[in-house]
């Protein structure tokens, strides 16, 4: 069989050499081939998408052992969860490398970072073997430093630093507590392995079990990231340039959700029953707290970072609320978040490459002297505050109902995120858009046709998925159920039914045709 | 023809699509023709799909578009049943005559294909509200609606008040929704499923006045007061007159505001079973309509007496839903969409004809310049003010004449409900007299003007319908209660008293109403017009205050929250310990600055040295297994 995800992981690898050769006096090819190479990464990913069995289950696994005493090696696969964070990652990549054509600095470097991110992104979200999970969570650091640490503004030093000291901290709690689970499985398995599916069929005691759920939860908890452990986000994104930010927001925070689906709740399901309340408890904080953070920025872009920890708290919610429903809103989220919150960072950085200002005080008028770009910006601020239609809703509204029944009161108290959203979002927009335009405003241009084609097929999938959201949730159902039914195997735990669940009357949905509407359906009870 | 009953959203929301993108190119009168004539198609496959619904017995039909979200038992499918087909109509209906006025009132407006664009979208989403067959779907239009309201009340936003507006309506909005979507999640664990089919088909289940059915009516309720303009959501709804007048009446009168009745109305397998919430939306609808027609008798400003109008004639339906008279409800709201579309069309005549005056006080004497819209105007205010034969005279009286009959405290909510009759008769009554009547009080340079034949046509097609349209409810011929019946069969409904009753009621009603109109008329017509400044005449002004009260208790100190979060506990106490952290360990990594060489690099080679020597150690263990 075709090693389909070596090739979706090598392609950028590839793509990085050959942008590293291209010759000096020929530079004004690196940006056309590097966004041409980056295609091909998202051909396969379509594929992928197109192809994937709806039946769920790890699909196109490759496994080749490479180090038989530890049992480590190149054991990939991609299911239902996983799949379209695979997608988002491909899709993201040629926006970004579209949205940098301003990059004049090294822009042989730059190009070859973000290749490097690819392939480390990718691989975290394929990986079923934890040292090579860790590996590929490493290698997205150090390009991510980069693109901070140079092609960044002003306080970019800083910044990076903190971003990699923060999540290198989190990352030697993750390292630990790989080595740990992979010794304490060690009698079971008659060996060392650090294979994902081995490990997971191995029992530990519950001391053992919460020891390592939050070592794996800190590193990831610090990568959402989840209240108190947010503040380097704000500082990376308002340095990062436009494209880190948007894959920083897009893809990397994902790495941390989707960590927690793929080893805490499938690894440590005990220990995610009993303090699955504390992180959900984290989340909700998170959401009223950085919304409340969110609304009085002065700097748009810090504005839409906390807006971030604010969104990113619904999809942490969702998922430790272990139902079908809440768990399936919660990765739709993390999808969501990245096209709408990356429209967001697209917007900003377009504006800032014509004003060179953050400051929402410096803006005003913009939807007189800039009526397309207004334009675009409102549909990515009503995808963020979950209008229905657009992609936020869905995502948003399934966290919120399937997480009631297990965590009414959070749940009520992350609802009012909702109004909040509202309220930083459309002032912001009041501020920088609407009254008459100032001075310094006046001549600006409206958006180009590059900068067009950057938003459109975001613009394109936000409606796609907001209004059509079957194909996704299709393809996730099954593999999500499946990690809710194995929690309840382990524990103690049980999905939450509904209360007159087993009392009602059979109600047929409505098919295409004639059904009598539904005040008098028949049936049994 | 019901198969085809999705092209009734389509073909509006086909015309915000296209306009949004070929607005521009199309140009000024076709833009907004076309936008038109899509909503005049939208009314006459609406009608000819309700035909069969005339005759009588018609229990409505599931329409399946598309699934949808599959794990909380909705697929994305339409409800075809009489009250979904009488809203629909209204909404089409009136929705295309204010299209035409529109035509006529956007004429030379800079963004007026943006214009048509987005009143085509509203129509759209309200019937998605109105035609969808489960409470995700109801959420969808109810939010998309919300969208509408925001871009056509900020429509122009190089004013900052409308900006504002505009803002201001989306966020109060938002709050009611906050507690639709907790009524949401409650009717999800309760029933596994947001359809109408599997909730109100089950709603049997609940207990009587029980604490689930309570508490998920209860927040549906807060929903409703947000959309609809109540106490204490109402703020927005003054505000949002900043959009230009055709959304006034089409959004802020006619449609979107009775979303929450619609609401009410549907969901009345669930209210109905829920006394309290019940008396709750019934004590909402009436402490309304008495405080806004209070607020509406200081106002100066034309449309400003017509929205505390509006949030008045809402608290009437609320008060009707509330008694659990759900046909009155919607039958008051079917009148009011005619005549306060009307009232809101005509005043928009005269703001047009006034060069954009919108000052009762700077008007006077219009009666002969403006004949059509003085004429018509006249129709509506008899209607609104309970005058019969007009359609408001029966709407309002059976909503009066049944919560009278429910007795005991009900009876509280009568008198308030009469109260607000005879005010409402002296603030319409006010508007008219200082606008037609009178001597002339323009600025200078001012030449009053009859608007263009496409603003008046829909004046005189709306006088008829609030003149006529109360007779479709009479209790000689309840025709729309034999036609919304089956909406509301196995539901117990209030009824209006039998005998003599209603008719003495009715009597003391138009005497009210009568004593309302001639109290106006000694003290704005046959008197020197009264001097209405002062403390007392401000504070009913502003509304006693209220945006002030919410911006002190609410906005100011949520600001200051805020900025404490943000600049205090976020930059100073998290971030400062993350900082200080970080600084105590970079001064013991100086004392030990071997190890500091400052590279990324080598902090990478020596995490690496490390794990290897773990995995190292872990290798020479594993031989031992």
């Amino acid at each position: 069989m075709f090693p389909v995800l070596a090739f979706l992981v090598g392609l950028p690898v590839v793509a990085a050499i050959v942008i590293a050769l291209i010759p000096k006096s020929r530079s004004e090819l690196l940006l056309p081939v590097a966004f041409g190479l980056s295609l091909l990464p998202l051909a396969v990913a379509g594929y992928m998408v197109w192809t994937f069995n709806t039946a769920g289950g790890f699909q196109w696994v490759e496994s080749t052992i490479w180090l038989q005493q530890l049992r480590i090696g190149w054991t990939v696969g991609v299911d239902g969860i996983s799949l379209f964070l695979v997608a988002l990652t491909a899709f993201l990549f040629p926006i970004s490398i579209l949205a940098s054509a301003n990059i004049s600095d090294r822009l042989r470097g730059y190009l070859v970072s973000l290749f490097v991110l690819e392939t480390g992104v990718l691989g975290v979200f394929i990986a079923l073997d934890l040292v090579l999970f860790f590996v590929f969570f490493e290698i997205v650091l150090i390009p991510m430093f980069f693109m901070i640490g140079i092609w960044g503004s002003s306080n970019r030093r800083y910044a990076a630093i903190k971003f990699f000291v923060y999540t290198a901290f989190g990352s030697a709690f993750l390292l630990v507590s790989i080595i740990a689970l992979a010794v304490n499985a060690g009698p079971a398995l008659q060996t060392i392995s650090f294979q994902w599916n081995e490990l997971a069929q191995v029992p530990m005691t519950s001391t053992l079990q919460t020891w390592l759920f939050f070592g794996f939860a800190i590193a990831f908890a610090i990568k959402v990231p989840l209240f108190p452990l947010h503040t380097w986000l704000p500082d990376a994104h308002t340095e990062a340039p436009t494209a880190g930010s948007v894959l920083l927001a897009g893809v990397l925070l994902k790495m941390g959700t989707y960590g927690f689906i793929r080893f805490n709740l499938i690894l440590f399901p005990e220990a995610t029953v009993k303090y699955g309340k504390w992180i959900a408890l984290l989340a909700v904080i998170g959401i009223v707290y950085a919304a409340l953070v969110a609304t009085v920025q002065p700097d748009i872009k810090r504005l839409v970072a906390y807006s971030s920890v604010s969104h990113l708290g619904f999809i942490v919610l969702g998922i430790f609320a272990l139902t079908l429903t809440s768990v399936q809103g919660g990765i739709i989220q993390m999808v969501n978040h990245g096209l709408s919150t990356g429209a967001l960072f697209l917007l900003i950085g377009m504006i800032y490459e014509r004003t060179h200002t953050r400051k929402i005080a410096d803006y005003g008028g913009l939807a007189s002297t800039m009526p397309i770009f207004s334009g675009f910006f409102l549909f990515a601020v009503f995808a963020s505050v979950g209008l229905p239609g657009l992609n936020g809703f869905i995502g948003e509204f399934m966290v919120l109902i399937g997480s009631w029944q297990t965590f009414p009161v959070l749940t009520v108290v992350a609802a009012s995120g909702v109004v909040l959203a509202a309220v930083y979002l459309l002032w912001a927009y009041e501020r920088v858009f609407t009254g008459p335009p100032g001075k310094a405003n006046k001549d600006l241009e409206d958006l180009n046709p590059r900068e067009i084609a950057i938003l459109v097929p975001i613009a394109f999938l936000i409606v796609l998925l907001g209004v059509y959201p079957k194909p996704v949730l299709d393809r996730m159902e099954n593999d999500v159920n499946a990690v809710i039914s194995r929690i309840e195997q382990s524990t103690s735990y049980e999905r939450p039914t509904f209360d007159l669940e087993g009392q009602l009357r059979i109600s047929v949905p409505a098919e295409q045709g004639n059904n009598s509407s539904g005040e008098s359906s028949e049936g049994s009870e | 023809m019901v198969d085809l009953i999705w092209l009734v959203i389509a073909l509006p929301l086909l015309g915000a699509v296209g306009l949004l993108f070929l607005g521009k190119r199309i140009g000024e009168p076709n833009s907004g023709r076309i936008a038109t004539l899509l909503v005049i198609a939208s009314f006459f496959i609406a009608l000819i799909a309700a035909l069969p619904a005339f005759g009588g017995d018609f229990e409505g039909e599931n329409i399946f578009l598309f699934e949808w979200l599959p794990s909380l038992g909705v697929n994305f499918s339409l409800l075809w049943d009489p009250l979904s087909a009488m809203m629909t109509l209204v909404v089409t209906g009136v929705g295309a005559l204010i299209h035409i006025y529109g035509t006529g009132y956007m004429d030379g407006d800079s963004r007026y294909p943006r214009f048509f664009t987005y009143l085509n979208l509203f129509i759209a989403s309200m019937l998605i509200l109105v035609l969808g067959d489960s409470f995700a779907t109801m959420f969808v239009g109810w939010e998309l609606v919300g969208l509408s309201s925001y871009l056509l009340i900020s429509f122009w936003f190089e004013k900052p008040s409308a900006a504002a507006a505009g803002k201001k309506a989306f966020v109060v909005n938002r709050i009611g929704d906050f507690g639709f979507l907790i009524a949401l999640m409650i009717i999800f664990a309760t029933f596994g499923s947001l359809s109408y089919d599997t909730v109100f088909g089950n709603a049997d289940k609940l207990q009587v006045g029980g604490a689930t059915v309570t508490a998920i009516t209860l927040l549906l309720l807060v929903g409703a007061v947000g959309k609809s303009a109540q106490l204490p959501l109402y703020v927005w709804l003054p505000d949002a007159m900043e959009g230009p007048t055709p959304v006034s009446a089409l959004i802020h009168a006619a449609t979107m505001v009775t979303a929450g009745v619609y609401m009410i109305a549907r969901s009345a397998s669930l209210f109905s079973i829920a006394p309290v919430s019940s008396g709750v939306v019934a004590t909402v609808g009436a402490l309304t309509a008495l405080f806004a027609a209070i607020i509406a008798i200081g106002q100066r400003d034309i449309k400003r007496v017509l929205a505390y109008s509006t949030i008045s004639q809402l608290g009437y339906m609320f008060m009707a839903v509330g008694a659990t008279a759900y046909v009155a409800g919607v039958f008051h709201l079917l009148t009011h969409a005619f005549f306060k579309a009307l009232l809101f069309l005509g005043a928009g005549a005269v703001i047009h004809g006034m060069h954009g005056e919108q000052d009762m006080w700077k008007m006077g004497g219009l009666r002969k310049k403006m004949p059509i819209a003085f004429g018509t105007m006249v129709v509506a205010w008899l209607a609104i003010s309970g005058i019969p034969p007009f359609a408001g005279f029966w709407s309002k009286d059976e909503i009066l004449a049944i919560t009278y009959g429910k007795g005991g405290a009900w009876v509280a909510l009568w008198a308030v409900g009469l109260v607000t009759a005879a005010l409402t008769a002296f603030y319409m009554s006010r508007l008219m007299f200082l606008t037609f009547w009178g001597e002339p009080r323009w600025d200078d340079g001012i030449e009053p003007h009859e608007s263009p034949r496409s603003m008046t046509l829909p004046l005189v097609v709306l006088a008829v319908f609030a003149a006529g349209a109360g007779l479709i409810n009479t209790p000689f011929r309840p025709s729309l209660e034999h036609f919304l019946e089956p909406a509301f069969a196995f539901i117990k409904v209030a009824h209006a008293p039998e005998g003599i009753t209603p008719w003495v009621l009715a009597g003391v009603s138009v005497l009210v109403a009568l004593g309302g109109i001639a109290v106006a008329y000694r003290r704005y017509v046959t008197r020197t017009l009264p001097v209405e400044e002062g403390e007392r005449w401000d504070l009913v002004e502003n509304g006693f205050g209220v945006d002030d009260l919410y911006g002190r208790t609410i906005v100011l100190p949520g600001k200051a929250v805020a900025e404490s979060a943000a600049f205090t506990v976020d930059a100073k106490g998290v971030d400062g310990l993350v900082n200080g952290v970080g600084g105590a360990v970079k001064r013991l990594a100086d004392a030990a600055t071997v190890l500091q060489t400052g590279q990324v690099r080598s902090y990478g080679t020596t995490m690496f040295l490390g794990a290897v020597a773990v995995i190292a150690w872990l290798l020479i263990r594993g031989g031992a297994f």
